[in-house]
């Protein structure tokens, strides 16, 4: 692999000396190797981040991205391998406080905290105290003199008195880069930070980045968008199924290559569905989505699915694939536009309406939108038809169990019986319950939102398998998604970027060309 | 450094100087209500407004506000303790069990021969027990604290039936009742007492950083771990706290009242609840002051007393209190303009 020679901005662009240390790595992670039971989540990895760089760490889901987060930020102590921050090992697990002055990760997930000032959020739990005693009186005047300082030293324009909670998203993120910066860090990990700016917010963070960078802090950035990588990472390193692929320099380096280096040889479930689109030309549509708007994840999108036809909508996190997806089967309010089934328009916002209109749909969150815990499997499977199984609201027992039990062999569901509480369900299963109660309705309209997100190889195949049974049968289904294996199963697949429809790929499209528009690279 | 840099700056910030104006008039929002209930007993009686009247309102806020402040510390970490009523009955009792000779009374202990001024300490020392059990239960046992102290609270007030045999206990020793009848400068010590641990609790909150730890962990407890907060460790000295506290209030209720009641502290948790959030803390946690706390005891309990005054049968004082508790509750949703769900 390549060591990376680009180094921005060297000692003679007048960077202060002490943060050069005399051109060692300001983090190098070597041989790293990790798993989870039975699962490896690194094997043997590496990752060389100089002074002064932004260095992107590339990969599709499941690379081991985010398990190499932890171990550079002492969460997780690696199987084999060894980290070094300039040149020393790294501090033991334990030593919080070590980790802190080396490192520092801005999470998706805020850490933040909304309730106090600005100030307390930066000197959190080492707060100024009078005459200095750590157990002493906090000295509010010098706390807040010390967070305007150093708000004032990385131009951050905020008031350190405020709430926090009263920030908005790019502030709050500043002010993450900021804490990190006054515990001594000098490398920072940003997991995602454009997924929830807009393009005024990204173009101030990335100058903001710049300018870091140009005071010797090195970045390691992650994201799923591939251009902004291009935009502002000097070396870029790629994952692929929880090994090291390829270090590079970003210059030089073609898109084309860095989609290979992140799809490898296309995988599996080439033949699920391949060849001619089966359905009827003759047959009319059955879904109609027309100029349908969200309320700010996506734009308007139309598009019509025939009966019998299976199109995939696919999208990066924050694409507004889900979005749209959610809003389809009424779990979202859209801004406007309108979704018809089978030429009747349902009334938006609502999931009775759409139920009743012929949507089934399989929610992205199974534990929170899919299933009820703690019940059975029965009454997960039966809980959208209850209205079927018996008169004036009341369930037929029998009825009941007649439905679920020929849903279970339909679905394979593996369990004891039908009285099994779904908790005790390995997830592939418990997902086949999910999917269980949206065909139990017998829709005409079959929607899934990232179906097969955390299920095993085997539980996905007889998922897929299952919507190609019921678009076989005449429905019309439609496949939210990002994973390239679910999308192979779709007719043609609709690629959103940003919330606007970027794109629209026949059957037959190669992984590269699918990545490539997920990730916003179409078009050149 | 910064001369080195081209950092452009974020503009946008709306919310200047509109945050920390807010959030002292969040604290001091009910005075202007306790001044109006003032002006509304002055109007009811001439007998309102008076030294030994404002004393004793006072006085007979004392036990709630001490179970206040406890509470309070606990909303402020999240979580919740509902025993503290209980406490308040069984903490007394168990210590005069313990401290009473095993014959010649209408309740006999069990005449272990410990001296009568052991009952104080020994009846703290039997609400921090409580404050450990219930801070076990919720932190190690991972339960949930509605659920966890919903039951503490009926176990204890159990327990205390069954030493008691359901009776009020009269036979007391003399140091046992001193902290709730003694006055000094002509205000009641119990007066006193709450006080000064309002401002130990409004300056250890507000100026020490264990104290601020609280509002971190009830803010985002995953970001104040991270900031190196042992998150656990402070609930649990929180709930400890909160009980022994609720053991005090219930020494100041014997004294005061010369006896421990079978239903001694019985139904006060709604009170305490009603007064925590009437007076701006959050049951969300994180947000609030003590200070804030303390009106919200001032105003229900000035409540009652003006009522008294303007003779409203008794019979319609619960009612009437109920509705008013929830009136302020919805004044103050929209003068924090935080829900409350």
């Amino acid at each position: 692999m390549t060591i990376p020679e680009q180094r921005s901005g060297a000692a003679d662009d007048g960077r202060p000396d002490a943060y050069v240390d005399g051109g060692r790595p300001i983090v190098q992670a070597v041989g790293i190797s990790k798993h989870f039971g039975a699962t490896v989540a690194l094997r043997d990895v590496e990752l060389t981040v100089a002074p002064g760089e932004a260095h992107a760490l590339v990969g599709r889901n499941g690379a081991g991205k985010s398990t190499l987060v932890s171990i550079l930020t002492g969460l997780t102590r690696p199987d084999a391998g060894q980290v070094y921050f300039s040149g020393e090992p790294a501090p033991p697990v334990s030593d919080r406080n070590a980790w802190r002055a080396r490192v520092a990760c801005v999470y998706q997930k805020s850490t933040i905290i909304p309730t106090i000032s600005v100030a307390e959020n930066l000197y959190l739990n080492r707060q100024d105290s009078v005459g200095g005693h750590p157990g002493g009186r906090i000295s509010w005047r010098a706390l807040r003199a010390r967070a305007a300082e150093l708000l004032r030293t990385w131009n951050i324009d905020v008031d350190p008195r405020i709430e926090a909670g009263l920030l908005t998203v790019e502030q709050r993120q500043t002010l993450e880069i900021a804490r990190a910066l006054s515990f001594g860090a000098r490398f920072i990990i940003l997991d995602e930070p454009t997924a929830q700016l807009d393009g005024a917010g990204i173009t101030r963070l990335f100058d903001r980045l710049r300018g870091l960078r140009e005071a010797g802090v090195a970045f390691l950035f992650i994201s799923h968008h591939l251009q902004e990588v291009f935009e502002i990472c000097q070396t870029v390193t790629v994952y692929r199924d929880a090994r090291h692929v390829l270090t590079t320099s970003v210059d030089g380096l073609t898109r084309e290559r860095l989609i290979e280096a992140m799809t490898g040889e296309a995988t599996g479930f080439s033949e699920v569905g391949a060849g001619a689109p089966r359905w009827d030309h003759d047959i009319g549509e059955v879904l109609r989505v027309d100029r349908l708007a969200g309320t700010s994840e996506f734009g308007e999108v139309s598009f019509t699915v025939r009966a019998g036809e299976t199109v995939g909508i696919a999208g990066a996190v924050g694409a507004g694939a889900v979005a749209l997806g959610e809003t389809i089967v009424g779990l979202r309010k859209p801004l406007s536009g309108t979704v018809s089934v089978n030429g009747k328009r349902v009334r938006p916002g609502s999931v009775p309406a759409g139920l009743a209109a012929g949507i089934g749909f399989v929610p992205e969150d199974r534990h929170r939108q899919g299933l009820v815990p703690l019940r059975s499997i029965e009454e997960n499977l039966t809980l959208t038809v209850t209205d079927r199984l018996g008169r004036f609201g009341f369930v037929s027992s029998d009825a009941r169990r007649r439905t679920a039990t020929a849903l279970m062999r339909r679905l394979d569901v593996k369990a004891s019986g039908p009285d099994q509480s779904v908790s005790a369900l390995s997830g592939g299963n418990q997902q086949k319950v999910v999917m269980g109660r949206a065909l139990a309705s017998e829709p005409k309209v079959l929607v899934l939102i990232r179906p097969t997100a955390g299920v095993d190889v085997k539980s996905k195949e007889s998922l897929l398998g299952t919507v190609e049974t019921a678009t076989a049968a005449g429905s019309a289904a439609v496949i939210v998604s990002d994973e390239l294996d679910d999308l192979r199963a779709a007719d043609r697949v609709i690629v959103m970027f940003k919330g606007r429809v970027v794109a629209e790929l026949p059957r037959g499209w190669t992984d590269q060309q699918m990545v490539a528009a997920i990730e916003g690279l179409q078009g050149d | 450094m910064t001369d080195q840099m081209a950092v452009p700056t974020v503009v946008d910030a709306p919310t200047r100087a509109t945050g920390p104006k807010l959030a002292r008039f969040r604290d001091f929002a009910l005075i202007p209500v306790i001044f109006l209930l003032l002006v509304a007993g002055f109007i009811a009686s001439p007998n309102f407004l008076t030294a030994d009247n404002m004393v004793a309102v006072l006085q007979q806020s004392t036990e709630l506000s001490l179970l206040v402040l406890g509470e309070a510390l606990i909303l402020l970490v999240a979580r919740m303790d509902l025993s503290l009523e209980s406490t308040v009955g069984l903490a007394p009792v168990i210590a005069v069990w313990l401290v009473l000779p095993s014959s010649g009374g209408r309740f006999n202990g069990l005449g272990l021969g410990l001296p009568g001024w052991s009952a104080i300490p020994l009846c703290l020392l039997i609400g921090v027990l409580i404050g450990a059990l219930n801070g076990l239960l919720v932190l190690k046992v991972r339960l949930n604290a509605f659920i966890v102290t919903l039951g503490m609270l009926i176990t204890l007030r159990g327990l205390q039936i069954a030493i008691t045999g359901g009776q009020s206990v009269f036979e007391l020793p003399d140091s046992f009742k001193y902290l709730g009848r003694a006055a000094w400068f002509g205000v009641p010590l119990s007066v006193w007492l709450c006080i000064v641990l309002f401002a130990v609790g409004i300056v250890a909150l507000g100026w020490f950083r264990h104290g601020r730890s609280l509002y971190a962990i009830g803010g985002n407890v995953d970001a104040a771990r991270a900031a190196g907060i042992r998150a656990d460790n402070v609930v649990w000295i929180v709930f400890i706290v909160a009980s022994l506290l609720a053991s005090l209030a219930g020494i100041l209720f014997v004294g005061r009242l010369g006896s421990i009641a079978a239903t001694q502290g019985q139904g006060m948790i709604f009170q305490v609840f009603a007064a925590s959030v009437i007076g701006g803390i959050s049951l969300n946690g994180g947000r609030g002051s003590l200070f804030g706390a303390l009106t919200g005891v001032l105003v229900l309990k000035l409540i009652d007393n003006v009522m008294n005054f303007a003779g409203i049968p008794p019979v319609w004082e619960q009612f009437l209190d109920g509705v008013i508790i929830l009136g302020a509750l919805v004044v103050s949703r929209f003068v924090s303009g935080e829900a409350q769900d």
